[in-house]
């Protein structure tokens, strides 16, 4: 399909492609503009495009009501903190899952992502029950936890495909030059990771602070993240929409720069390394 | 120093027998090639003296002392990988660097060995540079300036050209020899090359499914194979192994004849044949025939020869330098020593 | 390819993370797979008697369990055909030359990255809302009367809200596996005078078929369970119209307090997600062997 472009076509197409572009994007960008207009302009037909008065109140606004950031400080603490936690377990296990695999590791990995495929609807009353009668209901640590473990399987194939490409031959060169176990992982192994640590780092905080079941049904407010907080604004008297347009923006700006950072390794954590 | 001894060294993987019991002796200084088609267990020898792999029995002493349980690093070799296996995040210098750094050397012995070693492998203008941006020759280089500067008992190469093109493979070929005899350290070299094998090595071992075939020298080799697999796996293009009349007339089940001992007649001669593909190199000539009672031959000539497809020649074994095996491969004395 | 020393090292760094999933996520279904043969009400307490499979006889005669059934196909069904005829002409689109390439394509893959109760309240207000909505104005300059989607199309809405989320997923996969088409199978094919066509359909699309199988398990199984779009727009309703499988669950087990029935229903909901999850893992396995 690759035919000689002309400049018109190349311009043309373009274009289209440019329309086709907006329009997918369209919400988000309506989202964003909604959140500097008053409330009374947000809901005027004809809506208006650029001729409102800018206004930075909503911002604002939503701190003094609502608190906004005891919540964005949850998603934060929950987002790094499950990820953290996630990156002890995942590095340890996925090293050794790559470069010392017996003849179960296969079957490991697939368990672990048989676990993935578990939708969280069939163990909710358990874990609902165990939550509550071990008071971990609308704690940050239980939620830690749950986030942690429900991104584990995601993080240990990340790592895993990532460490499976780093030749084995390289470990064995500074085992050879004296090396020891912890040496050969922190002087040789981790640097050369980094890159595909630091991508998985990434995409488990951004399924981290989207995660909108668990967070949703295992808090109420003393731990509950930015998804509960905008999930509080469907009630028809937080129906303010020029408020709920700027805490969506605020709610969804960190991620949506980090996602951009991390669109690439996203295919590979997400597909399991099935496609590349 | 270092002299390497392995007695009855075996690996299983699972019920795969690897190395079913190698008994084997490397004197101090030696340049000992392991030489073998792929899948004959040549690396997993030598990886099993390195110590990244656990033998599952038998000894491995290196200068009278049993290392088959010792960690890699404690049996004081340096290996040479395929691959390089160069630190891609690490300069030149703390490539080469970083088992001194691992044992610990202090700051000044590290500097000094490691200029020492890049003055001899002519690097000291790319310590800076990372690995990525070497060529292959120099990408090698650094790989065994790695080795040197641990001063190890011996080296290990595990087929340290087989990545390089093959002009800076002869060249390389021949830096290490020239290594070799500077530093007269033993060392290991494993490849599946067997022209590597010919002109590098002091002593070859030709492994063939884990099993050592022969042990010698080179000439030794190539004119008393032991067996059938040696005489075709040395010397190239392959020897001609030729049954029936030609069998018959030695007294033996099949006799070998290399291509370089076969005469050329456009007259007369015991085996009558016809070119196929004559390939013109200059100082000689190869000539792919067919004859119809042994099928294809390859013919070696010195020399230029005007012989082209189709045309009608005969050949002559040069008595004195065919090779006679019994009816399982084993070489026979020759008729006219016997 | 290790020693013995090593493998034991791996065999005891590996342990932590299987076990800890192992709790997480066996223990808790033991649980509820003992639970659904309990009456067990949380309003209650002290009455749990072992009921057998009267649970899965309730849940499984409910009509609200056909309607969530019948809910949970069409949503994933529908959002299936759109993200992936979608993720394909994107996908296309977007491996041409364009001018801003780069940009552009962080805006198509940016509602991936929203999070869900966003994206529900930002379509259910700013867009679809029948008197202020965007819709609503684009319909009235069309002088089309003004749909009020979650009254009239609330599945159809749920489906639009929960496409344009998967969407961007679809094309990022496989435009990934576009990219690693060979030119030179293209080229090959066009010296076979093929043209843009059937190109598409003898060399690209098969090409794909991999992609696109992993786009398909992968969004069944996210999609099998989508509830927070559900919970903040619609409630389940009206009626029953939105309530799929994942929903109905959580509204018997946390709104009404019967554990028992939801846990027979989230165990039909494990045996449905099971039946994809087998043939992803397969592939997925296979790929591994690699």
């Amino acid at each position: 399909m690759e035919k000689k472009q002309t400049p018109l076509s190349y311009l043309s197409f373009s274009a289209f492609a440019w329309v086709v572009g907006l329009l997918i994007f369209f919400p988000i960008f309506w989202m964003v503009l909604t959140s500097f207009k008053t409330e009374l302009e947000a809901v005027s037909i004809p809506p208006s495009f650029i001729s409102f008065d800018w206004t930075l109140e909503n911002y604002a606004e939503v701190q003094e009501r609502s608190n906004y950031f005891k919540f964005a400080m949850n998603s934060v603490i929950l987002a790094v903190g499950s990820t953290l936690v996630g990156l002890v377990f995942a590095v340890t296990c996925a090293w050794a899952m790559a470069f010392n695999p017996t003849k179960r590791t296969k079957d490991a990995l697939l368990w672990m992502l048989s676990t993935k495929m578990m939708p969280p609807v069939g163990v909710l009353v358990p874990i609902y029950l165990v939550f509550r009668d071990w008071g971990l209901l609308d704690t940050r640590f239980g939620l830690i936890m749950v986030l942690f473990l429900m991104n584990l399987p995601i993080m240990v194939w990340m790592l895993y495909t990532y460490f499976k490409e780093i030749p084995t031959d390289i470990l064995e060169a500074a085992r050879m030059d004296g090396a020891t176990l912890p040496k050969e992982i922190i002087f040789v192994l981790l640097p050369m990771a980094l890159p595909g640590i630091a991508s998985t780092m990434l995409l488990n905080v951004i399924l981290a602070w989207n995660e909108a079941f668990w967070t949703l049904n295992l808090t109420t407010s003393d731990a509950a993240p930015l998804t509960a907080f905008i999930a509080s604004y469907s009630s028809p008297e937080g129906l303010f929409w020029a408020k709920l347009s700027a805490a969506s923006t605020l709610a969804v700006a960190p991620i949506l720069v980090i996602g951009w950072f991390s669109q690439k390794q996203l295919v590979r954590g997400l597909t399991f390394g099935a496609v590349k | 120093m270092g002299a390497i001894r392995l007695e009855k060294v075996k690996k299983t993987f699972g019920t795969l027998d690897v190395i079913p019991g190698v008994d084997l002796e490397i004197n101090d200084g030696e340049f000992v090639v392991f030489v073998g088609p792929s899948g004959c267990g040549k690396s997993t020898l030598l990886r099993l003296i390195a110590g990244l792999e656990d033998v599952t029995d038998g000894k491995i002493k290196i200068n009278g002392v049993d290392v088959a349980n010792e960690a890699p690093a404690k049996r004081g070799l340096s290996m040479v990988f395929q691959s390089y296996a160069l630190y891609p995040h690490m300069t030149v210098f703390n490539n080469i660097a970083f088992g001194l750094k691992m044992a610990g050397e202090s700051k000044d012995v590290i500097n000094d060995k490691v200029n020492n070693a890049a003055k001899i492998l002519n690097l000291t203008d790319y310590l800076d540079r990372r690995p990525g941006a070497l060529s292959g020759g120099q990408r090698q280089r650094v790989a065994i300036g790695r080795a040197i500067v641990r001063n190890p008992a011996a080296f290990l190469f595990d087929e340290p050209l087989s990545n390089l093109d093959a002009a800076l493979r002869v060249n390389m070929r021949l830096e290490i020899t020239g290594l070799h005899q500077e530093l007269k350290t033993t060392m290991i070299y494993v490849t599946h090359d067997q022209v590597e094998a010919m002109t590098m090595a002091d002593k070859i071992v030709v492994l063939q499914a884990g099993r050592v075939e022969q042990v010698g020298k080179p000439m030794d080799l190539y004119s008393k194979p032991a067996n059938k697999f040696v005489a075709g796996f040395i010397g190239s293009p392959k020897m001609n192994f030729l049954g029936g009349t030609q069998a018959a007339k030695y007294d033996c089940h099949e006799i070998g004849v290399r291509p370089e001992h076969l005469v050329v007649s456009t007259e007369q001669g015991e085996i009558p044949a016809t070119v196929k593909i004559a390939e013109h190199l200059g100082a000689e000539t190869y000539l792919h025939v067919n004859s119809d009672e042994f099928g294809p031959m390859t013919v070696r000539a010195t020399g230029e020869m005007p012989l082209s497809g189709n045309d009608k020649i005969f050949l002559t074994p040069e008595q004195d330098r065919i090779h006679r095996f019994d009816a399982n491969g084993l070489a026979l004395g020759h008729p006219l020593n016997a | 390819m290790s020693t013995r020393a090593s493998t034991l090292t791996g065999r005891i760094m590996s342990a932590p993370s299987i076990i800890v999933l192992f709790l997480w996520m066996a223990v808790p279904l033991g649980m509820t797979i003992y639970f659904s043969f309990l009456r067990y009400n949380l309003l209650a307490p002290g009455t749990e008697e072992w009921i057998g499979t009267l649970n899965y006889e309730f849940f499984l005669t409910d009509p609200a369990f056909f309607a969530s059934l019948a809910n949970t196909l069409i949503l994933v069904g529908s959002v299936l055909v759109i993200t992936i005829v979608g993720g394909i002409l994107l996908g296309l689109m977007l491996d041409q030359p364009i001018f801003g390439r780069g940009i552009l394509r962080l805006l198509v893959i940016a509602p991936f990255f929203i999070m869900p109760t966003v994206n529900a309240l930002v379509w259910k207000n700013l867009l679809m809302d029948p008197v202020s909505g965007m819709f609503a104005w684009l319909a009235s300059l069309l002088g089309l009367p003004a749909i009020d989607w979650f009254t009239n199309a609330p599945l159809t809405s749920i489906i639009i809200m929960v496409a344009w989320q998967w969407l961007p997923f679809a094309v990022l996969i496989l435009l990934t596996a576009l990219q690693s088409l060979d030119r030179d199978q293209k080229e090959a094919a066009q010296m076979d005078g093929a043209g843009p066509l059937s190109i598409f359909f003898y060399i690209t699309l098969p090409h794909l078929s991999r992609a696109i199988t992993v786009v398909v398990l992968i969004e069944t199984i996210f999609l099998l369970t989508v509830f927070a779009e559900i919970f903040v727009t619609t409630g389940g309703g009206p009626g029953l119209a939105t309530t799929n499988i994942a929903f109905l669950v959580y509204t018997q087990a946390l709104l009404q307090f019967d554990v028992g029935g939801a846990s027979a229903g989230g165990i039909v909901a494990v045996i449905l997600a099971n039946i994809v999850a087998i043939f992803l893992i397969r592939l997925i396995g296979k790929n591994l062997d690699k």
